[in-house]
């Protein structure tokens, strides 16, 4: 409801009832903007996309390429503000190509985790009884493995691209979205509006699907955006170990590659290092500024 | 024929017996007041009905005819068309029992377009005329409002709505009441009575609530450890109770205009508690009962019909009551 008043007056003058649904949307929609964690991540994360998207714009030509001499430090020749490596590849353009990398993997390894968890976890929490036993020991099953060891020795099967490197993270990430769906299914099928929607005639996958998942939701959201920084940490460490696809600059990649002029030139591992940090740090602010603000307490 | 017969109704859970051969019948249109203290069976009884219980409950014997078809006996998918169709729940609790992430309109309007074929306009324009009914003011600006957005009795109007959407033959209310405050408590009673007459539902009230079961219900079965100790009419009920143990709820009442109060008298209470007959053969009231014979504790006594249209388990009551007039209710 928003009041009109008078400037001279100071006194409401007409109070507007007509809009009630509009301001409610707008103050949902503050409770984002008014976040400096999220909005904070949002922009960074907003930077590193906006690098993937128009890379071919930025910096034209394959990053790949030698095109000047090896190892110019940054600021030693304006074409490449940000030096060569010791092959002459412009490190600008690296880094710029490389967030595509690292952006594609790690969206779609969280988007293949989500499906596997969520659709686990809301079987196991929902169901119970034996289905849920079995699920819980294959959840088990997978959390014991090492996430890294068991996503190198899916990689080493297959073939090292971007495709098996990002359903590899998304195969051994699953679980924590799992136990987490489960969690949430357990405690909601027992809810009295899960109950109302029984008593109202609903069967149960329309149940599962528009009575408790949109309910367990918000962690899930907050998980996705904390597993896609793992995402981009373990292809970096992929990329790193060599495990990558060559034909494909990648952040990790660079890192591994420098590594040798570690001490002589150090700026070739330091800043596709900053712009790791850099990007898993917005994804886990976007995610504790939605924890905060899909967090049921805080909520105004 | 009755529109709701539950016949000699049994339900078991592990390690218990939570109802025993309970019977009673509704009339078209009539509202049955289900009564007795917490954990004598009463919502398992109704929850029976919706076949809607515990995964770990299971329906022991008996038959429930919903105009003339037995429940019991249809498959899950067919159970799916009577609930919410034909017969309705009411939840204790409005504050939880409406999804917090959809609005009310969404919910209504779902309700009517899973047992009717209508266009989402048409639900929409149906989900006002409910909002209407259950006398929500602004019903069409109400419509996209979450439910955190209203009250208590709100809510608990919303779900009058939802459960009535589609003119249900049959609503149970579970304590609909219990959680709402005493004047809200007897505008949504109201409400209710209102509804049952001009939709010609019936109503199975469950309640422990002796005065709102006076003012708003027809007929009244009392249940005590699972089994149905009384039945009968309001008027002959309250005028003359004849179970020990009705009588001693009803004596347990605090009479406002006597001048009765805590301060001056003791309050009359039924001695024991309901654990007291755990493990015993016959009358499960026995224990408690001032009138106990030995053949009580002995055999369960039938529920015996009375003149009235009464019946009663007891048989000193019914001895006292001049006899039964009729054979064993069945």
């Amino acid at each position: 409801m928003s009041v009109q008043v008078d400037p001279e007056l100071e006194v409401p003058v007409s109070v507007d009832t007509g809009s009630r649904a509009a301001p409610r949307k707008h103050r949902r929609l503050r409770a984002f903007v008014r976040n400096p964690t999220f909005v904070a991540g949002v922009m960074i994360l907003a930077f590193f996309v906006f690098l993937a998207v128009f890379a071919d714009l930025l910096c034209p030509g394959d990053p790949l390429d030698m095109v000047a001499p090896p190892v110019l430090w940054p600021g030693q020749d304006m074409a490449f503000p940000l030096g060569t490596d010791s092959l002459g590849r412009d490190v600008l353009s690296g880094l710029v190509h490389g967030s595509r990398a690292s952006l594609v993997v790690g969206i779609s390894a969280a988007a293949i985790g989500l499906a596997i968890g969520m659709l686990v976890g809301a079987l196991a929490g929902f169901f119970g009884g034996r289905i849920d036993t079995a699920l819980t020991r294959l959840i088990e099953l997978f959390q014991t493995t090492p996430t890294f060891i068991l996503v190198i020795v899916i990689v080493a099967i297959g073939e090292p691209n971007l495709e098996t490197i990002a359903m590899a993270i998304g195969l051994a990430s699953w679980p924590t979205v799992a136990r987490l769906v489960r969690a949430q299914f357990r405690s909601l099928r027992e809810s009295d509006f899960v109950m109302a929607a029984r008593s109202l005639g609903y069967s149960r996958w329309r149940i599962i699907l528009q009575e408790i998942l949109p309910n367990a939701l918000p962690p899930v959201i907050v998980a996705a955006s904390v597993m896609t920084a793992n995402a981009i940490l373990i292809e970096a460490g992929l990329s790193f170990l060599n495990m990558r696809d060559p034909n494909i600059v990648s952040w990790g990649g660079m890192i591994g590659d420098g590594r040798d002029q570690l001490r002589t030139a150090w700026f070739l591992t330091a800043l596709p290092g900053a712009a790791i940090a850099l990007a898993v740090l917005s994804l886990n602010l976007v995610g504790d500024g939605l924890n905060e603000i899909l967090n049921p307490r805080t909520e105004p | 024929m009755s529109l709701l017969t539950v016949d000699k109704l049994s339900v078991a859970f592990p390690g218990h017996v939570a109802v025993r051969e309970a019977s009673f019948s509704i009339e078209s249109g009539e509202t049955l007041a289900l009564v007795g203290e917490s954990g004598c069976g009463k919502s398992v009884t109704a929850f029976s009905v919706m076949r809607l219980l515990p995964s770990n409950a299971r329906i022991a014997s008996g038959r429930i005819l919903l105009e003339g078809t037995d429940l019991l006996s249809l498959s899950e998918p067919e159970m799916r068309e009577v609930r919410g169709a034909k017969v309705s729940l009411i939840q204790q609790e409005p504050m939880t029992s409406l999804n917090p992430v959809l609005s009310i309109g969404l919910q209504i309007t779902e309700v009517i377009r899973r047992h009717e074929k209508l266009s989402r306009r048409a639900a929409r324009a149906r989900a006002v005329e409910l909002l209407d009914l259950v006398r929500i003011p602004d019903a069409h600006r109400r419509l996209d409002d979450h439910p955190h957005n209203l009250s208590g009795g709100m809510r608990q109007r919303v779900m009058i709505a939802m459960a009535v959407a589609c003119r249900p033959r049959l609503l149970i209310a579970d304590e609909p009441t219990t959680a709402l405050d005493v004047t809200t408590q007897a505008q949504v009673l109201d409400l209710l009575d209102d509804l049952r007459r001009r939709l010609g539902m019936a109503v199975l009230l469950i309640t422990h609530d002796l005065g709102v079961v006076a003012q708003w219900a027809d007929r009244i079965a009392v249940m005590y450890a699972g089994r149905i100790v009384e039945q009968g009419g309001i008027e002959p009920f309250f005028a003359r109770p004849l179970h020990p143990y009705s009588r001693g709820l009803l004596g347990a009442r605090v009479d406002v205009d006597a001048d009765e109060h805590y301060s001056k008298n003791r309050l009359s209470e039924i001695p024991g508690s309901v654990g007291s007959a755990a493990g015993q053969a016959g009358c499960s009231f026995a224990p408690r009962c001032p009138v106990a014979e030995p053949a009580c504790r002995r055999a369960v006594p039938p529920l015996v019909a009375l003149p009235d249209e009464r019946a009663v388990a007891c048989p000193v009551t019914v001895v006292l009551a001049g006899g039964p007039h009729g054979a064993a209710l069945r």
